[in-house]
């Protein structure tokens, strides 16, 4: 009968009936993307790529405390997306963290361990230390076995002193005294090796992430724009963006626009238009 | 036992063949796929992961909790976990209606993940799905009517 007929097609909707709906990662639509993606391959296109940072990040742990540089430049395949994002992201007051990789994943896991380490730090009262959120980051990138595709430099000073981390998209890390990542980490390091001293002075330091950052623009497609730089000592944040504008955009010269005279009036008529209104109608907005 | 997971537990879990569960096609009252209720089934499907990991995200917090259980057992007696898994057991049944999205604050709370953020309360959050299971059907299937 026909109610019963509704009734099946009722019971058809809801198959979801059976399976308890959670949060998180979706895995419905891989078979399809994958299929969409071999369809477009074979055409001759491309899909369009996931925008990257293509960067150059580096950190380095001076007298006092630490300081992060980061450029500027967002890339999305062979274009730049962004000329001045901001790669330093805050997880804590005391607490700081560059992200090379994809965009949105540096984005997104900053953000999250950043509200976890608050939450945390609320509950034992104390202030966060850099090792936890080194080992919160560690275990989620794990988790994921590299399909967040964040590499980080994490770099603070808690009560035990001034850290610095390297943490990489499969979820290991490292702790050393300078690290660089990004597509511009080798001419970075290069600078690094060449000039790292332990026990610097702040302005040393400063000086020195920046020549690491500029090698990096200058010499590595992926990065470019602005240095931004984090200086975090006891109790005291630096944040400087830009430090140093090192590309600047050119100032244009000329102007293609003419001035008023520059073609002499011959003659001058004008008609007025005399419109009259002939209806006359209100249509009321629907605010309900 | 919040953010922190336990990885050094994980020596007690290894075992030679690891059993996958949930891929495949889940046997109805008769035996076979229940077509009705779960629509469609297809061997291609249902052999392997559409993703690498679908399957360790969907048996992820089982397995947190089942190493967690293990090291308890190994480090307090086998008292421990039992308890432990009696206030889970009570803490689960607190349920709104089936078809209403429940918040779990005891379950939360007794995990600890009360006071944690992931992925699961960010993405695809239950609370803001678009549709909802149509409510008789659900509360039948609940009291086994249907």
């Amino acid at each position: 009968s026909r109610a019963s007929r509704k009734r099946e097609c009722r019971i058809m909707a809801t198959v979801s009936v059976c399976q308890y709906h959670r949060g998180g990662f979706s895995f419905e639509n891989c078979k399809r993307n994958a299929l969409l993606e071999a369809d477009i391959n074979k055409l001759g296109f491309s899909s369009p790529a996931a925008r990257k940072t293509g960067t150059t990040i580096c950190g380095v742990v001076y007298k006092d405390g630490v300081v992060l540089g980061a450029d500027t430049r967002a890339t999305e395949g062979m274009v730049v997306a962004d000329k001045n994002c901001s790669k330093i992201h805050y997880i804590s007051p005391n607490v700081y963290c560059c992200g090379a990789g994809t965009a949105a994943d540096t984005e997104m896991t900053t953000q999250i361990i950043s509200s976890n380490l608050e939450l945390h730090s609320l509950s034992t009262g104390r202030l966060p230390r850099v090792a936890t959120a080194n080992r919160m980051l560690k275990q989620m990138l794990f988790r994921y076995q590299g399909y967040i595709g964040a590499a980080l430099v994490l770099g603070g000073v808690d009560c035990t002193g001034p850290h610095l981390y390297s943490i990489y998209p499969h979820g290991s890390t490292d702790k050393l005294p300078y690290v660089t990542m990004g597509s511009g980490s080798l001419a970075a390091m290069a600078v690094f090796e060449d000039r790292y001293r332990p026990n610097m002075e702040e302005e040393e330091a400063k000086r020195l992430v920046r020549d690491a950052i500029a090698a990096g623009i200058f010499n590595d497609l992926g990065s470019g724009s602005n240095i931004d730089l984090c200086v975090i000592t006891k109790g005291k944040v630096d944040y400087l963006r830009p430090h140093d504008v090192a590309n600047k955009k050119g100032v244009r010269t000329g102007n293609y626009r003419y001035k008023h005279g520059t073609t002499g009036v011959l003659a001058k008529t004008v008609t007025p238009l005399n419109l009259e209104v002939v209806e006359e109608n209100v249509q009321t907005m629907d605010t309900s | 036992m919040c953010f922190v997971q336990n990885t050094r537990g994980l020596r007690s879990q290894l075992k030679d063949s690891v059993p996958v569960t949930g891929l495949c096609p889940q046997a109805g009252p008769y035996g076979v796929q229940d077509s009705l209720r779960r629509g469609f089934s297809s061997v291609k499907n249902e052999l392997l992961p559409s993703h690498p990991l679908e399957l360790s995200e969907k048996n992820f917090q089982l397995n947190q909790d089942k190493m967690n259980f293990n090291t308890l057992r190994n480090i307090q007696g086998l008292h421990a976990p039992l308890k432990l898994q009696m206030e889970y057991r009570a803490a689960r049944q607190i349920q709104r209606l089936p078809f209403l999205p429940s918040s779990n604050l005891a379950l939360d709370t007794l995990r600890g993940t009360d006071d944690t953020i992931g992925f699961e309360d960010i993405l695809n959050d239950p609370v803001l799905s678009e549709v909802m299971g149509d409510p008789h059907i659900m509360t039948e299937y609940k009291l086994g009517v249907l």
